[in-house]
């Protein structure tokens, strides 16, 4: 048995023939072939598959690809510019020194998005602990993250 | 030898680097295990106990095979009936009559018997993960369960259920280290004696990739390629494929790509990545794994699981006299890959600590119970001993009235070498240096101040000390290997120069988040003179570097890193060679440096980008003496390990209400020798601190003691800390360069874990002495530090 399911992901509309159980992280990975979403813990706690669903930041093993009907979803790889260039709140993670082995990272980011988005100016370090508490690291001790974080609000603010 | 200082001059050295390897880990094009697909792929699922012990009385696969998709199921019997062999532990421990630990065999999948919840049964392969996931709920297995145990000190029990059937009294070993006649002649003249009972909590390592393996075999080569999350590709293919599975060493490559965290759990040969190398040639097919994170939780090899008996006898000055330990080590149901090293040779020899302590003994039991492996995480052994240590001195010195810093000063090794007690020498170290350095930075002047301002809010406010030692760069290989090591422990580094000068770099360490690629680049460009855009470092698979022994106990920069400064050695005198016969000149007048081949004293020179040109198109060139290419390999055996100490001050404030502990100001400050790159090395503190706050204050593996079942086995059972667990740390450095290693670096990466646990326990006893608190266990959770107020307060009002 199969469902269809059409969505835009990074832009580009998707149609797909799938199996009625396939995660949104699993199309993603899977039949999409888009890697940098990861699995970390397959129970929503850790993660590392927050993606953006029309705009809001959302952990992708936690829903199936078939509620993504008329969905657009956002990854890790589709938050560049056009030619590489590098968000800025991947800018900061880089300049911060808030990622290490990198498996959390995309996770990481997509969620500092959201937070930016949903907090603005009022992003205080509190803030941003409490607002990243849905992503687990486990090599930056986060104190690096929370910088990255400060640093890419202010750069998406243009600050 | 190089000095330490003449490297430290380079441009690059000691600069915060941005890294290299970000590029790709921010835009989702980190290239993962379970990123990696090859054509005709399958998927396996393994199939695990449910009981922590049982006898197997019968395996049907017969359903299971006959589901959709399935390609194949195969049990300990299918191994057995290949000579498939045991999964191999690396270092033979003699024990305290001479005798060789017992070493029980230990089957990639189960044979007759389980002996912890989640050992490997058997294996499904299909097209798809469901399908075997499906399949697997179809096969057919009975058991017959046994009385199992989980906890050490109940398995050496007279009575206790039986483990291995070749360690009746489920010891695998009882080691020893030390002078027992001197340190009970140290105890007998003490003034003072300082005893505690100690309980370091078992842990699970917890990286945020699962492990995943993908393995292909290839019959028209009759070759295996192997993908796997692993911190030390060459040895799991030596491991594999000499001791488990028979197959050639060049017949095998193993490939350990981008690595999402290891923290030690990824070092070890598992049961899966076996199992499935093995498989994909009974298929015919490649395959693979990806652990879900209840496997995780079930099948990595855990940490720490110390239960310690510790005394320290003082003079009237606090002055240390003796140190007698004695601990029982979980080992979990089998001996993992480096498993019996761990409460051994990386523990006892710690426990000289930064003190000056004369006299010390210890005595370990390893037992065998039905748990998963334990082995080495982060700091393994060394952060127990650190535990132990720490806790005794701060113990001893509130039993006393001895100030914290006053009785460390006191004991502190201020000449070096230093021999100590228990078979380490340490080259240098400043002790006091980083004391002094931390009591600044964590303001422990203004203290008085701020607990008396919380005692005005209710709130009770403490501090803890810790300083620590430990050993890393491991590690010279005659004296690991008179020690039981059953490999070498030295490190290879390649420099390929190419014909336009850029350079490739492959080195036998392994980077899964410590960023070798920036720092090693920072290292190589320093030396010859070039952009660091122009060094670009290869790692992580034996079919493209030399050899390579691979990353943990903070190695890599020490070994790693001392191994590409001698293959630059090697460049830079064949530079000299080629540049003299270039430049018309004796090659002993020859001269480098800043990317420059000079005749000293002239203006003559040429740039390393020609001499690597003239290397490759050898038209002018000394072909009678010099072979043409610019391409070395060395291999670096250290002479002696390296020590990296240093002191944390941890500053808690306490809810006596409701037990809940904040961590208001958590300070390192360590002497890791040269620093190569400041902001690395902050982060890998910073992570270190991290996991030993989780230790202290969070983590704890707990099993069953009825069902022998994991309780702790997920995110919601087991506590990994989160941001909002966490401080803003401050950390800073202070330098001995290491003596014996050519970048004087002595490593980084797993002080924070030593270090913090101590000091996080210590702040919440100091905050809570004033109602009688005197100890604390890990995790300190609200309820264990509500519980202890509570008994204080029984204690008092009886």
């Amino acid at each position: 048995m199969t469902t269809s399911v059409s969505l835009t992901v990074n832009g580009k509309p998707v149609s797909a023939e799938i199996d009625p159980r396939m995660l949104l992280v699993q199309f993603i990975r899977e039949h999409l072939g888009l890697t940098g979403t990861h699995v970390g813990c397959d129970t929503g706690q850790c993660g590392a598959c927050t993606v953006l669903v029309d705009g809001n930041a959302i952990k992708s093993c936690m829903v199936l690809a078939a509620q993504m009907q008329g969905a657009e979803v956002t990854t890790i790889e589709g938050i560049g510019g056009p030619n590489g260039d590098l968000h800025p709140m991947q800018a900061a993670f880089k300049e911060c020194h808030g990622l290490q082995c990198g498996f959390c990272t995309p996770g990481m980011v997509m969620s500092a998005i959201d937070l930016v988005k949903r907090n603005g100016k009022a992003l205080t370090e509190e803030a941003i602990r409490a607002g990243l508490d849905g992503n687990l690291c486990r090599c930056t001790g986060y104190h690096n993250i929370v910088k990255a974080v400060q640093l890419g609000a202010a750069k998406m603010q243009g600050v | 030898m190089n000095a330490p200082n003449e490297v430290a001059t380079g441009s690059l050295i000691g600069a915060a680097v941005r890294r290299k390897e970000d590029a790709r880990f921010l835009t989702g094009s980190g290239r993962y295990t379970d990123d990696i697909s090859l054509p005709g792929q399958t998927y396996a699922c393994f199939v695990r106990s449910p009981h922590a012990h049982a006898r197997i009385v019968k395996i049907d696969k017969s359903a299971a095979l006959k589901a959709p998709g399935v390609l194949g199921v195969f049990t300990g019997d299918d191994l057995a009936a290949d000579k498939v062999g045991s999964l191999p532990c690396g270092w033979l421990i003699t024990d305290v009559n001479g005798q060789p630990m017992k070493e029980p065999p230990h089957p990639p999948l189960a044979q007759d018997k389980v002996r912890y919840v989640g050992d490997h049964v058997a294996v499904v392969i299909a097209e798809t993960y469901w399908q075997a996931k499906d399949a697997a709920e179809r096969l057919d297995i009975e058991y017959e369960p046994l009385p199992a145990v989980v906890d050490a000190v109940e398995a050496l029990r007279p009575g206790a259920p039986v483990v291995h059937e070749q360690a009746p009294d489920n010891l695998c070993f009882r080691w020893s280290l030390g002078d027992k006649a001197a340190t009970d002649a140290a105890f007998a003249k003490a003034h003072h004696v300082t005893k505690l009972d100690i309980v370091n909590n078992r842990l699970i390592p917890n990286a945020i990739e699962p492990r995943a393996a993908l393995a292909h075999y290839s019959r028209a080569e009759d070759a295996y390629t192997l993908y796997v999350a692993n911190q030390n590709p060459h040895v799991e293919r030596l491991l594999m494929t000499a001791f488990v599975l028979g197959v050639p060493e060049h017949k095998m490559r193993v490939i350990a790509p981008d690595v999402g965290g290891g923290f030690g759990s990824k070092i070890f040969l598992y049961p899966e990545e076996t199992v499935i190398t093995w498989a994909s040639k009974k298929i015919n097919r490649p395959i693979k794994w990806t652990a879900e994170r209840a496997e995780a939780f079930l099948s990595d090899a855990h940490g720490r699981d110390h239960h310690t008996h510790a005394e320290l006898a003082l003079d009237k000055d606090g002055k240390f006299l003796g140190l007698r330990v004695k601990t029982i080590a979980n080992l979990g149901a089998y001996l993992s890959t480096f498993g019996s090293s761990v409460p051994t040779y990386l523990y006892g020899t710690l426990l000289a600590g930064q003190y000056t302590t004369p006299a010390i003994y210890v005595e370990v039991d390893a037992v065998f119970t039905n748990t998963a492996p334990v082995d080495a995480y982060r700091g393994a052994g060394r952060p127990e001993a650190t535990y132990v240590v720490e806790r005794l001195v701060s113990t001893a010195a509130r039993e006393m009235g001895i100030d914290q810093a006053e009785i460390r000063r006191r004991n502190f090794i201020t000449k070096f070498p230093y021999q100590t007690p228990v078979a380490l020498t340490y080259d240098t170290g400043d002790y006091n240096a980083c004391l002094e350095g931390a009591m600044k930075l964590a303001d422990v002047a203004g203290f008085p101040k701020r607990r008396a301002e919380a005692e005005k809010r209710g709130k009770l406010r403490g501090l803890g000390y810790s300083t620590y030692i430990e050993a890393c760069g491991l590690a010279p290989s005659n004296i690991a290997g008179a020690l039981g090591a059953r490999a070498g422990l030295f490190e290879v580094g390649e420099i390929r120069v190419n014909p336009t000068g850029t350079v490739t770099v492959f080195t036998g360490s392994h980077s899964h988040g410590q960023g070798h690629e920036t720092t090693f680049a920072q290292v190589v460009a320093s030396r010859l003179g070039i952009p660091i855009e122009n060094v670009d470092v290869v790692h992580g698979d034996t079919g493209r570097i030399p050899f390579g022994m691979g990353t943990y106990g903070s190695r890599s920069i020490a070994v790693g890193g001392a191994a590409i400064m001698k293959a630059l050695d090697k460049i830079e005198a064949k530079g000299k060679k080629i540049a003299a016969h270039l430049l018309e000149a004796a090659e002993s007048d020859i001269e480098f440096k800043d990317g420059v081949f000079r005749v000293a004293g002239t203006d003559k020179s040429i740039p390393f980008a020609q001499i690597a040109l003239a290397a490759y198109v050898p038209h002018n060139y000394p072909l009678d003496k010099l072979e043409p290419g610019l391409n070395e390999t060395a291999f670096y055996d250290p002479t002696n390990f390296t020590f990296p100490a240093g002191a944390h001050i941890c500053e808690v404030e306490v809810d006596p209400e409701t037990g809940e502990v904040d961590i208001v100001n958590f300070t390192a400050v360590d002497d890791f020798g040269n620093v190569i790159n400041p902001m690395i090395v902050e982060g890998q503190v910073h992570g270190g601190i991290a996991q030993g706050i989780g230790q202290a204050l969070l983590e704890h593996a707990i099993y069953d003691k009825e069902s022998g079942q994991l309780v702790t086995g997920s995110y919601m059972d087991y506590a990994l800390p989160r941001a909002d667990d966490l401080p803003t740390f401050k950390v800073d450095t202070r330098a001995t360069p290491c003596t014996h290693n050519p970048l004087g670096v002595k490593g980084c990466g797993e002080a924070g874990a030593i270090g913090a646990p101590p000091a996080v326990i210590e702040a919440i006893i100091d905050a809570l002495a004033p109602l009688g608190v005197k100890d604390i266990p890990m995790p300190a959770t609200p309820q264990a530090v509500w519980r202890a107020i509570q008994e204080a307060k029984g204690r008092a009002a009886a």
